[in-house]
């Protein structure tokens, strides 16, 4: 372990410039499903960090202790027992709002974004690094969450943690909703065309497998 | 009819992969070629007929509330034994395969593990068990829901050998492309939720 990463770049890296969402593409399932709203994306990036966060801090203080060849149940086990945590937690405090998750607290269990960062980070690093590249994943996909929640609320039903921003035409004010912003195809569009821009703005060339183009049959 | 219903509801009207997005990471990941598409789609109509009814099992009898005893409710451990119960039936039906059907092992290969960190068997059975699905409702949603997640991904699948010739915006090539076709398959699946059944 010569090489560490220091803790600032672990931390802000997944942020946006390797952000899981964006770039490693992972997590997507929960980002595109709880984004219809600004409360439930909130809710879920909190507890998809907290999950994260404390998952890699575990898994990589007992990553001596793992055998190799159960490595995966064991992360499962401790994924599962946090994710259990969070739901129960929610129940006792929000309980309506554990009920518009359903079953997207669980899914968190089988989200590859906490999956991925201890089978890549936190079964190599020791545990405060481990700590805070979570968090910075957590943080990276709340990001993007809140986004896609800020976009679809606002405008498709003209609220913004239902605080109405644009008044509709249905309460007698001006704005038509885009009720397509509400509906899960609408997700789709926002994050290709968000992977879209990020690839523009950091110049990431995707070659495509067959040139089309007509240039070069002269 | 009820069961019928039931059936045609979960793949067409309540797609995992299209309409609660469950299992995207795999949907994305293995839908570049038809043939593994098929592959990993009969693998999940598999696992999830055999998981949805089995959990549907061990909640009756043993996580429900005063299943076991009056007075215990076992119902928080829901997630830990759900994904240990499907963590164990991929590994034996990996080893049941390998010993019995070898030809169907070396096909699915690679895809049968994966399916253990797949939220679309997750998602089902935390459906049913939400919905409260009796055994036999249960059956038919683990074989639907498995069927609608592979129509989704053999559709994509198709699709996308399709895509690789076609001249996409630089930035826009890979990844992004895939995300908006998805988007347009479910907006053709949508179409379906005006049934009312």
């Amino acid at each position: 372990m010569s090489d560490l990463p220091s803790a600032k770049e672990v931390f802000t890296r997944p942020l946006i410039k390797d952000n899981p969402v964006m770039i490693q593409v992972l997590g997507i399932c929960s980002s595109l499903a709880v984004s219809s709203n600004m409360k439930t994306a909130l809710v879920m990036s909190l507890a998809l960090t907290f999950v994260t966060a404390f998952s890699n801090l575990i898994i990589s203080s007992i990553r001596k202790y793992i055998p190799n060849s159960v490595r995966i149940i064991a992360q499962m086990t401790v994924i599962a027992s946090l994710v259990i945590i969070v739901d129960q937690l929610l129940k006792a405090f929000s309980y309506d709002l554990s009920k518009q998750l359903s079953v997207f607290v669980g899914l968190i269990i089988t989200n590859c974004i906490v999956m991925g960062r201890a089978e890549a980070f936190a079964m190599k690093y020791p545990p405060v690094l481990s700590f805070l590249d979570g968090l910075g994943n957590g943080i990276g996909y709340g990001i993007i969450l809140c986004f896609l929640g800020t976009v679809r609320e606002l405008f498709g039903s003209g609220k913004w943690f239902d605080i109405t921003l644009l008044k509709t035409v249905n309460d007698g004010g001006w704005y038509v909703p885009n009720g397509f912003m509400l509906m899960p195809p609408c997700a789709f569009f926002l994050i290709g065309l968000l992977i879209w821009l990020t690839n523009q703005v950091y110049k990431i060339n995707t070659k495509p497998e067959y040139d089309t183009s007509r240039k070069d049959a002269s | 009819m009820d069961l019928l219903n039931l059936f045609i509801k979960s793949v067409f009207i309540e797609n995992l992969a299209l309409s609660f997005f469950l299992g995207m990471c795999t949907f994305l990941a293995v839908s570049k070629k038809v043939k593994t598409a098929i592959g990993l789609g009969i693998a999940v109509i598999v696992v999830q007929t055999i998981a949805v009814p089995v959990n549907n099992l061990v909640y009756t009898y043993v996580l429900k509330p005063n299943a076991i005893q009056p007075g215990i409710d076992l119902s928080f451990l829901g997630f830990i034994t759900y994904i240990g119960v499907i963590a164990a039936l991929v590994q034996i039906l990996e080893m049941f395969l390998d010993k019995y059907v070898p030809s169907l092992y070396s096909a699915l290969g690679i895809f049968l593990p994966l399916i253990t960190v797949n939220c679309a068997i997750f998602g089902g059975v935390s459906f049913m068990v939400q919905r409260e699905y009796n055994f036999t409702e249960s059956v038919v949603y683990g074989v639907g829901s498995g069927t609608s997640w592979a129509i989704a991904l053999i559709l994509l699948a198709a699709v996308r050998e399709k895509l690789k010739y076609a001249h996409t915006p630089n930035g826009l090539n890979g990844l992004g492309i895939v995300f908006i076709t998805a988007g347009l398959i479910a907006l053709g699946f949508m179409s379906f939720s005006g049934i009312k059944l």
